[in-house]
């Protein structure tokens, strides 16, 4: 295509500019073509107005899908959603798709789920290509090295209207994880320990690689959830390079390529990994022998500890910023400094959202409960990421599992991730939540989230306090 | 969108960091599909306590918002965008803002003017020595003014022109419709379409 170059690039070099429209002059920002476009009720109805108000079609309905994901119900889905505002945003949404031509997948659909499972799982999102959508996680697709970002309201209008971005230019960060992991350690300690490490503006103006023997060891679903929260530490996307990984997974998925068409793209493919001999601008090296089962203690992402550790003292945080913000969560999380992690009761636990609500994530988690007996007095509620992946673990049985263990199976959903839909936290109440943010509030007004990995959630609904998988046998 | 060059209006000093898109205004309202009436809602958590700054005079006519730390980081929602426009907002001053709301405030026509923290602390002092001050942002000499303070402040050349112009961004990539067209003839045949459905 273009901007034929013989600079070693970066993996995010080489997709950006293979993406180049016009190349931006005078500060002006280049301007980038978008190969998919992701649309959901939330971040959508505003952008379809003013397309109308203009008088301006969608110029590519054929790279653009829509799905219901934030509002929806994960019980009575058949029903007529209660809340009548939930239910005037996916009407609208209805509305708008038909109006302009785009493929919907509505709740009852089995292709309906969250924006970021369906993708993947569609076959959609692949290496290479650049995704948007209105919403800040869907720097997710970025574990099968595409460049992928979040992006506003207005900007969802603009990529409707021309299939094109104006964007400014972006540094690279490498997030090198050597190492292996050990048993019981997953993608999202790693995610959480780069966060705490780097903090949540951290890797502000950069797209992250994320390189290293641990992460080349992990599965699809691992790499998503690490790319997922890039954005939690500030960054404009995450990336992982395609390899046999990437390509086993896409195999075969309905939208993947096929036949010549299927290898033209793996060759191509298998040039996207960064050069040699490519400079980033930033690196970050994470030792993956040494991770530990982490979790959160706070009301950002970056107020995380190794599960072992204790509850930090706000007066040892030296940048003065950090420490009153370190004050004020501890106030909101109702946490005394120097509590063992793993003293700390929880009244609920939730399994789902767009970091950890795949088939494998499911089984996980399914794999720890098994047998055994949800804690007294505590909630779990499981909801899968898309209706397939529903489906799918039903098969395997994993809906009786949960069951059995006392907690309640749902449809899918962004759930209690945000809170939009009926699933919420009651105020004071205390979360261990595989989702991404645990922002003041983000879970229903007043409640408490401690952001951990399916297998610590899983530990945790067993043993009522914040507890590791190396806790349970 | 209107061309902006000068903003002058009472400073509201928020003394907080690290003020996040769910603190500017909370998921439940994203549900509404209009692009206005989200006065109310900006700050929502907070308004309900009378003390908090938006609720006392001269602060609730304040058109300059003056934060701490890293204001607009998490969530993309635009709905912050609109709510701190809606309740009079045009200029918000940070040491550091999160780079999608920095991205949707230009589109909107919010200027976010980003000063050094030592600045942004004096601005405060004046503004809590005499409520009411107001504070002068100048998108022509890229300076923030407010009493006897004034500093140089960072914008991008891109959107302070865009911003001068009151240029809308779909009309402007339209200029490039024929490189697009371009573009896509050249799109290789691998790439996803969502249409058909297998
Ligand atoms: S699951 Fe949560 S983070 Fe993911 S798209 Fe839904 S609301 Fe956003």
């Amino acid at each position: 295509m273009n901007a034929a170059t013989n600079r070693p690039r970066t993996l995010a070099e080489k997709v950006w500019d293979d993406h180049l429209v016009v190349k931006g002059e005078n500060g002006e920002p280049d301007l980038i073509y978008i190969d998919l476009h992701l649309v959901h009720e939330v971040t959508s109805p505003q952008a379809f107005d003013g397309l109308r108000q203009a008088g301006r079609p969608v110029r590519r309905p054929d790279l653009t899908i829509a799905t219901e994901d934030h509002n929806t119900p994960t019980l009575n889905i058949g029903a007529q959603i209660a809340d009548p505002i939930s239910r005037t945003q996916i009407d609208a949404l209805r509305t708008n798709a038909k109006e302009f031509g785009i493929r919907l997948h509505s709740l009852g659909d089995i292709e309906q789920g969250i924006v970021h499972v369906v993708g993947p799982q569609l076959g959609l999102t692949m290496p290479g290509i650049t995704v948007v959508c209105g919403d800040s996680h869907t720097s997710t697709h970025g574990a099968f090295g595409a460049m992928a970002f979040g992006i506003g309201t207005s900007e969802v209008e603009h990529v409707l209207a021309t299939q094109t971005l104006p964007l400014p230019p972006f540094k690279t960060m490498a997030v090198t994880v050597n190492g292996h992991l050990r048993d019981g350690v997953t993608a999202k300690d790693i995610i959480l320990a780069v966060i705490a490490k780097i903090g949540t503006g951290g890797g502000q103006g950069y797209v992250l690689e994320y390189r290293g023997s641990a992460i080349r060891e992990l599965s699809m679903e691992g790499r998503m959830t690490i790319c997922n929260m890039s954005i939690e530490a500030g960054a404009r996307a995450g990336m992982v390079a395609p390899d046999e990984t990437t390509f086993a997974y896409l195999k075969g998925r309905t939208h993947a390529p096929e036949g010549d068409d299927w290898d033209a793209a793996v060759a191509y493919w298998k040039t996207l990994p960064t050069d040699d001999d490519a400079v980033f601008d930033a690196e970050v090296v994470l030792d993956g022998d040494l991770l530990e089962p982490f979790v959160t203690w706070g009301t950002n992402p970056g107020q995380g500890v190794a599960l072992s550790e204790s509850v930090p003292n706000p007066a040892n945080i030296a940048d003065s910023n950090e420490r009153e913000s370190a004050e004020r969560a501890l106030e909101y999380m109702d946490l005394t400094a120097g509590t063992p992690m793993k003293d700390i009761r929880v009244d609920q636990v939730f399994m789902g959202s767009c970091t950890n609500s795949r088939i494998e994530d499911l089984r996980a988690f399914a794999s720890v409960i098994k047998g055994k007996k949800l804690a007294d007095g505590v909630k779990l509620m499981v909801v899968p990421g898309s209706a397939r992946v529903r489906l799918e673990a039903e098969a395997e049985g994993i809906n009786t599992i949960v069951t059995e263990f006392g907690g309640e199976w749902r449809f899918a959903g962004c759930s209690m991730c945000l809170g939009m839909n009926p699933d919420k936290l009651q105020p004071g109440e205390r979360c261990a939540s595989t989702s991404n943010r645990n922002f003041e509030g983000r879970q229903g007004a007043g409640g408490r989230t401690h952001l951990v990995s399916p297998l610590v959630a899983a530990a945790t609904a067993i043993r009522g306090t914040l507890s590791s998988p190396w806790d349970v046998e | 969108m209107d061309k902006v060059s000068t903003i002058t209006g009472i400073g509201v000093p928020l003394r907080r960091a690290n003020v996040d898109t769910d603190q500017i205004i909370p998921a439940e309202f994203l549900k509404r599909v209009t692009k206005t009436g989200f006065d109310d809602a900006l700050f929502e958590r907070w308004r309900h306590d009378p003390d908090f700054i938006l609720n006392t005079e001269p602060f609730s006519r304040g058109t300059v918002l003056v934060a701490g730390l890293d204001f607009g980081t998490g969530s993309s929602r635009e709905h912050a965008v609109w709510a701190l426009w809606d309740f009079g907002f045009r200029a918000v001053i940070a040491p550091r803002f999160g780079d999608i709301f920095r991205g949707n405030s230009g589109k909107q026509g919010l200027l976010t003017a980003v000063v050094p923290e030592d600045v942004v602390e004096q601005i405060w002092a004046e503004l809590d020595a005499i409520p009411g001050t107001e504070v002068t942002v100048d998108l022509e000499a890229r300076t923030v003014t407010c009493g006897s303070v004034t500093s140089a402040f960072e914008i991008d050349d891109y959107t302070r022109w865009r911003l001068m112009e009151g240029l809308d961004d779909i009309g402007l990539t339209l200029r490039h419709e024929s490189d697009i067209d371009g573009f896509e003839s050249r799109r290789e045949s691998w790439r996803p379409t969502t249409l058909p459905a297998r």
